[in-house]
């Protein structure tokens, strides 16, 4: 089938595979590797991309649900090759080790400052909850986004 | 000697971080080959049983496959610690997660489907799934070269059991079991091999142990080591899982080889929970003794550990366990003896603390059963046993710093310990506890290798960049960071002119890898000494250009200074030097070798040059209806050396806590009949991050003499005494000591009913 659609900001059309995971596509199709696959089924949140602004987990979606749809990945987050301030954030405050649930882990860091800018600890907790993360013991994480909504405030 | 630093100490971000938070990093599972094949495993279903027939015809006749191989197809090279693994089983398998054929297709589901269209016919065999059974007269045999099942013993001991029992007034003993766990690294298991036109192998490799594997991959596939390169794209976690060769990466190279494309294999997660080593699984019958007034006087241990199937590392645990029995305080006499066996249950390999996870948990929580015994608060018995700076244990090791009392201090003060020892009751329904555990470990590699060295080789070009090629990987951990920190530190440039390359085996020299808490004191040693030499040089070379003394000059802010007088910059004086009659490079070399010994045939020796320590306190909540427990609060003290970086250190110890909270609370690989029944995340829980409980962390400098500006290793440590310190914790809220892990609420719950905190309300619905 024909996929039209927007990924970061520029039209997309091209013949795919309609029954392939938007995971699939988006990484073998379009070369975005920085969605990551981490379980494949929904547990831990590594793809998480924006679908029409929300979380979403890329390895549960077909890309033919994305027809029309404007999506957002990691590699969109950046504007003007100027960083998100939650990617600032998971920089500065060391929320990166291994990081390979990281570009997931951003994408729901964004998605819930867009729903709560101004989000308690334990918001953050359970907004992240469906993210997980073996390497940093998620507290650097959680100083990251709350820096990052503090940068956002100013 | 205190002198002002720069980099050293200071909240270094990693310097890999911007790339990896905007998606850029190339994980193994992102990188694609011109041609590149995908292979798949299909893998025993049948815990124990002879192959009778393979049929590949099927798989064969799957369209986009290239290759089907089988032991028949292959020069099946026996490998591993034990020599008792293969790329593929020859006649049986020994447990579900063992290799049959592979298939390499143009597609991974052609992969898959052709995987699925192999016929296999079993011939069962009789299984051993319960160690304690492999011991048994008249038990099944998995290897006819070992009728008894037991292809290694381990025995240690200082002074004498007897004497030390005479000498208790107070014994306890206890056996404690401890579980399968995964690493549950969020990239899973990949390899992807490719030949050159001359036959030379290049392998993008997630392993920790670049040359080792290298030399034992050489020997696995047939080939000349030096016709290997070993490439390490960055690791999407590792924790210990790569220190060995698994089969599959064997099975990418002769797929390649078979197909002459390159090959990649990616574990699927359901594969990983599956196929790839776990944490030792172990029981552990401990006897620990004190005098009257709660000093320690001996310990008698014995371990039997589950080998699984195969042998990886988890068999050579028993190196660090006798390490803690020995050693964490001050223990006059000890008998520490471990029988490893092999059953038809997956194989162990190695997990960040090596062991001392299920050694911690059962000594220390030994520690606080004397303390009551003997009316000792669990802090006391422990700043009582604990030893100093320069004490030599039993075993040989050799404390040249030794923070333990300082972070028991440490720990009291930052979790108000009195306080919260008086604050149990929280409601009718609802108990609080609060406990505590020392741990030690190496804290600078373990010499079990003949060297434990790493090599270094520094350049400083004519822009003044200073390029570190270091033999070490970086795992995830920021070792890249640290490294980068002291190069920029020494040469006085600015931490964004350094660039460090740890990634390839054609370019770096010798290390023996990522394991044993050493990278940062070896590779950081290397690179110390390397960049030594080239400020050395350079200030030389300063010093003749400009007439003055060389002990009047120094690197800083990128410049050659005399005082406060900038006399040139470092690219100027460089390129002077490379431009010149002298024609001289800005290049030095380095191989640091640690002071530590290998230890003789009684385990006895200075294995590391140095060791970490610490102590954590963990808070918390016991809910009495349903047994949940809840860590309210950690407070960690580590005894780091020195801080090389502030940011990296305080997320590899509260990484760790976290590691170590899901050890304790939740953490189980359910195996029955040799089955996996859980290998997925929804089954098998992770810590997540409702559940992190609040961190404190202190850091205890103790300076040691050889750590490079006096650090220790400290990647290992932070895994490993919380589940000691909760188990501790719950015992204090409810009276009721657990020696198995995890503390399920249903385990919990079990205990409390049998404590008779609880009514027992009759068979839970699971059960009738």
């Amino acid at each position: 089938m024909k996929l039209c659609c927007k990924v970061n900001g520029e039209k997309v059309e091209r013949e795919v595979d309609p029954a392939a995971r938007l995971l699939d596509t988006l990484r073998e199709e379009l070369r975005l590797t920085g969605t990551k696959e981490g379980c494949g089924k929904g547990e831990c949140g590594a793809c998480t991309i924006f679908v029409n602004g929300k979380p979403v987990d890329s390895c549960l979606m077909l890309t033919i649900q994305a027809q029309g749809a404007e999506i957002v990945t990691i590699e969109g987050l950046a504007r003007d090759g100027k960083l998100d301030a939650v990617q600032e954030c998971f920089i500065s405050e060391g929320g990166v080790q291994c990081g390979f649930c990281i570009p997931g882990m951003i994408m729901a860091a964004r998605a819930l400052l867009n729903e709560h800018p101004e989000p308690t600890l334990e918001q953050i907790q359970y907004g992240l909850g469906g993210n997980l993360c073996r390497c940093t013991g998620y507290a650097k994480i959680f100083q990251a986004v709350l820096k990052a909504a503090q940068l956002e405030r100013v | 000697m205190t002198t002002e630093t720069r980099w050293i100490g200071a909240r270094v971000p990693k310097l890999d971080a911007p790339a990896k938070a905007t998606g850029q990093v190339r994980y193994l599972s992102d990188l694609s080959l011109p041609g590149m094949l995908h292979g798949k495993i299909r893998r025993s279903d049948r815990p124990h049983a002879r192959i009778v027939t393979i049929d590949i015809g099927q798989a064969l006749a799957v369209p986009g496959v290239h290759a089907v191989l089988t032991a028949r197809d292959i020069d099946n090279v026996a490998f591993g610690h034990g020599n008792d693994n293969n790329a593929f089983k020859n006649d049986i398998v020994r447990c579900i997660r063992d290799e049959i054929a592979a298939v390499a297709a143009e597609t991974e589901e052609a992969a898959e489907r052709a995987c699925r269209a192999i016929q296999v016919t079993y011939e069962d065999l009789p299984a051993i799934f319960d160690p304690r059974e492999a011991l048994q007269p008249g038990a099944p045999v998995l290897y006819a070269e070992h009728p008894d099942n037991r292809p290694f013993t381990y025995s240690y001991g200082h002074g004498s059991i007897e004497q030390g029992e005479a000498e208790s007034a107070f014994v306890v003993d206890n056996e404690f079991e401890l579980t399968w766990v995964n690493h549950c690294c969020m990239g899973v298991s990949a390899i992807l091999a490719s030949f050159d036109a001359e036959g030379r192998l290049t392998l993008h490799s997630q392993t920790q142990v670049p040359f080792l594997y290298r030399r034992d991959m050489a020997a696995i596939v047939g080939m000349d080591p030096a016709d290997i390169r070993v490439i390490q794209p960055t690791i999407g976690g590792a924790f210990g899982s790569k220190l060995d060769i698994y089969p599959f990466e064997p099975i990418a190279v002769h797929l390649a080889r078979a197909t002459r494309r390159p090959v990649r294999i990616v574990f699927s997660r359901q594969e990983e929970f599956r196929a790839s080593p776990t944490r030792q699984p172990a029981i552990v019958t401990l006897r620990t003794g004190c005098d009257r007034q709660g000093r320690l006087t001996f310990r008698d241990a014995h371990v039997l550990l589950d080998n699984g199937g195969h042998t990886s590392w988890g068999a050579t645990i028993p190196f660090v366990m006798m390490q803690t029995v020995s050693s964490l305080y001050r223990v006059p006499h000890v008998r520490f003896a471990c029988d490893v066996v092999y059953t038809n249950n997956p194989y162990s390999g190695s997990f960040r603390g090596y062991g001392n996870l299920q050694a911690t948990f059962a000594v220390e929580q030994q520690v606080d059963m004397l303390a009551e015994r003997c009316g000792l608060d669990p802090l006391e018995i422990r700043r009582l046993n604990a030893q100093h700076s320069g004490e030599e244990t039993g075993q040989g090791l050799v404390f040249s710093t030794c923070g333990l009392k300082d972070c028991l201090d440490s720990v009291a003060r930052q979790s108000d310990w009195a306080q919260a020892r008086s604050n149990r009751e929280a409601g009718a329904k609802l108990r609080r506890g609060v406990g505590v555990a020392g741990l030690l470990h190496v804290g600078g590699g373990a010499k079990i290798y003949r060297s434990d060295g790493c090599g270094s080789i520094l350049s400083i070009d004519d822009f003044g960049k200073a390029t570190l090629v270091t033999g070490s990987s970086d795992i995830g951990q920021g070792s890249e960071t640290v490294l980068a920190q002291i190069v920029a530190e020494v040469l006085g440039i600015d931490i964004a002119r350094v660039r460090v390359i740890n990634d390839d085996t054609d370019v770096k020299p010798w290390d023996v890898g990522v394991h044993a808490s050493r990278t940062s004191y070896v590779a950081g040693n290397s690179a110390l000494m390397a960049a030594r030499q080239a400020r050395d040089k350079l200030l030389g070379a300063a010093a003749r250009s400009f007439q003055v003394p060389l002990e009047e000059l120094s690197l800083r802010d990128g410049s050659v200074m005399r005082g406060s007088e900038r006399l040139t910059a470092l690219d100027r004086l460089v390129r002077s030097l490379h431009f010149s009659e002298r024609a001289e490079l800005l290049v030095t070399q380095a191989y640091f070798e640690p002071a530590s010994v290998k230890q003789d045939s009684e385990f006895r020796g200075n294995v590391s040059p140095t060791y970490a320590f610490a102590a954590q306190v963990a808070e918390v909540e016991v809910e009495l209806d349903t047994g949940v427990v809840r860590v309210v609060r950690v407070s960690a003290a580590h005894d780091v050396g020195k801080v090389l970086n502030a940011l990296g250190l305080e997320g590899q110890i509260e990484g760790g806590i976290v590691m170590g909270m899901g050890y304790a609370l939740s953490e189980e690989l359910k195996i029955v009949q040799g089955m996996v029944l859980n290998p997925s995340f929804r089954d098998y829980h992770i810590p997540t991050a409702p559940e992190v409980p609040e961190i404190r962390v202190e850091f205890i400098e103790t300076l040691d003499p050889t750590g490079p500006f006096g650090a220790k290793g400290v990647g290992e440590a932070p895994a490993i005494c919380l589940a000691a310190a909760i188990a501790n914790a719950v015992y204090h809220a409810t009276g009721v000591r657990f020696t198995r892990l995890p503390l399920t609420p249903e385990r919990v719950l079990e205990g409390l009913i049998a404590a008779g905190l609880v009514a027992d309300l009759g068979a839970s619905p699971c059960q009738a």
